[in-house]
């Protein structure tokens, strides 16, 4: 790394420590009230106690005992049910998205029904979900994926529309027919748009774990946090809460990465 | 690896945009034997590229008929292989993907493909590229792309749209020397679109000069300049006076056009 890098992430710094410094001074000067306002300081203590386990060593399996704290446990159940109901909700919105998006006559049908539902926030469907899948991971997962669904759908469908019509002409030139026009041209022409709408969709996958997981089931970091407000536990809720931003944070790192890998004969995406 | 023959018979083309119907070609008979560099020359809005396009057989001509070897031309094919001024590479196919594309959808065996590509990138200096993406390469680069992309498909015709319209002079005139060569080598039928009197001078065997809205033919001009040519030549510039108060006649009614309509908007 060069001195320009360490000097940005140095800048960058700044403000946060500020906040930190701030926040610690006003909670130590006893100004509030700590299970209004916890000290930074409390919180991280909080969060290290939340992520180790709760027994100390006994026997058996040196690291599933490494991984039995709460946190870590919660953050497993979370993201299980990210993945679960993102993965069924993409799988069922790209096939319909690539067809939509390239016959006129499967659009006319299904787009209806698709611009009547899109508007229905996932949470809406927290009663009927319960009244469904009863409690436990299946709700949690068929929100997540609904959540999902629209994201991912909408961009398929853009994409396949908007593919530049000079590419059509010359696959046609070279003679490509109707299975290879689709498999490797359209399809590839389309995916930075369904690449955007996997990144929306995940991010609704993350909103949504954190409030279905209010409701329907006991474990997970949506869980966690509104088992600690039940106690008032004020410290423990921002230890949940950083949690649930450091795990965005990676995914959308992560995401970044596949992008520029999957994406790095695009013009323009040079990072 | 032949030579076509192109028969273009009384083809018309009218584009119809609401209650306005635009005659872009006229009753255009050109007989075009195989070999022949042929190069349709004329102002913006004269048809050339229109009538390159029902050649390729992207959109087909309202009256009249095409044919290339006898065999009426009904769509698209790679037997006429065509080259756009906009490169129209797959940026997400690297160089030698772009060029092994059309053999794939051919069916041909792998080794073969890999053998002709080989030989295609060395004939237009990418050897060297064969991993980039089209956005790493220069507008020439991209074009001697899509210019080997297409001899890829052997196809006895090529059709080429302006193809060196966006490239810089030095880029241009370099390019051009390299499709004689190569034209001079596989001997191919190409039908060239150019505004350009001097690259249309450069290259034909025969110049084609339409007239503007409907396009016709205005002149059909064979070119008995000595190859290489030496666009300094006293016979060259003759000839560049001639084309040049030609094609200045239909850009004025271009001019003209567009003031008129200008004035009814």
């Amino acid at each position: 790394m060069n001195h320009a890098k360490w000097r940005q992430i140095a800048v960058g710094m700044v403000v946060p420590a500020t906040v930190i410094a701030l926040w610690q001074a006003v909670a130590q000067l006893g100004w509030v009230n700590p299970q209004v306002l916890p000290a930074p300081l409390a919180v991280v203590e909080k969060w290290v106690a939340y992520l180790l386990p709760l027994a100390p060593y006994s026997e058996g399996s040196w690291l599933a005992w490494a991984v039995s704290g709460e946190l870590i446990v919660d953050s497993i159940g979370s993201m299980y049910r990210v993945a679960a109901g993102f993965l069924i909700g993409a799988a069922l919105a790209l096939p319909l998205g690539l067809a939509m998006g390239a016959s006129e006559g499967v659009y006319a049908w299904f787009n209806p029904l698709v611009q009547l539902l899109r508007p229905i926030p996932p949470i809406a469907y927290i009663p009927l979900a319960i009244l469904w899948f009863g409690l436990g991971n299946p709700p949690a997962v068929f929100l997540i994926a609904l959540g999902a669904f629209f994201p991912v759908l909408m961009n398929t469908i853009a994409g396949v529309r908007h593919v530049d019509g000079i590419y059509l002409r010359a696959a046609r030139n070279l003679g490509a027919g109707r299975r290879t026009m689709f498999l490797r041209v359209i399809l590839p022409a389309a995916v930075p748009y369904i690449l955007s709408g996997v990144r929306i969709g995940i991010g609704t996958a993350f909103i949504v774990v954190i409030v279905s997981e209010m409701i329907a089931v006991n474990n997970g970091l949506g869980f966690r946090i509104l088992e600690a407000r039940e106690y008032f536990w004020s410290d423990k809720i921002m230890a949940g809460m950083i949690t649930i931003g450091m795990l965005g944070l990676a995914i959308d790192i992560g995401m970044n990465r596949l992008n520029n890998y999957l994406l790095r004969w695009h013009r323009g995406l040079e990072n | 690896m032949g030579c076509s023959h192109i028969e273009i018979s009384g083809v018309g083309k009218v584009f119809k945009a609401g209650q306005r119907e635009l005659v872009a070609l006229k009753d255009i008979t050109l007989s075009i034997p195989s070999g022949q560099f042929t190069c349709l020359l004329g102002p913006s809005g004269c048809g050339k590229s229109t009538l390159l396009n029902a050649i390729a057989g992207f959109a087909l001509p309202t009256s009249g008929a095409i044919t290339v070897d006898g065999r009426a031309v009904t769509g698209p094919g790679p037997e006429r292989g065509m080259v756009f001024q906009e490169y129209a590479l797959f940026p997400w196919m690297t160089v030698e993907q772009n060029v092994a594309f059309g053999m794939e959808i051919k069916g041909m065996a792998r080794r073969d493909i890999g053998q002709r590509v080989d030989q295609l990138l060395a004939m237009l200096s990418l050897s060297d590229f064969r991993q980039r993406f089209p956005k790493d390469l220069s507008g020439g680069m991209r074009q001697r792309v899509a210019i080997a992309r297409v001899l890829a498909l052997d196809s006895p015709i090529m059709l080429m749209d302006e193809p060196f319209g966006a490239l810089d002079a030095l880029t241009r005139h370099n390019l051009q020397d390299e499709l004689l060569r190569i034209w001079a080598e596989l001997g191919k039928t190409i039908i060239f679109v150019t505004h350009s009197i001097e690259e249309a001078l450069y290259l034909a065997d025969r110049i084609v000069v339409m007239t503007y809205r409907p396009g016709t033919v205005k002149r059909d001009l064979l070119v008995d300049l000595e190859r290489a040519r030496d666009a300094a030549a006293p016979e060259f510039n003759a000839l560049k006076r001639e084309l040049g108060a030609l094609v200045m006649e239909e850009q004025q009614r271009h001019h003209t056009d567009e003031l008129r309509m200008a004035a009814l908007d």
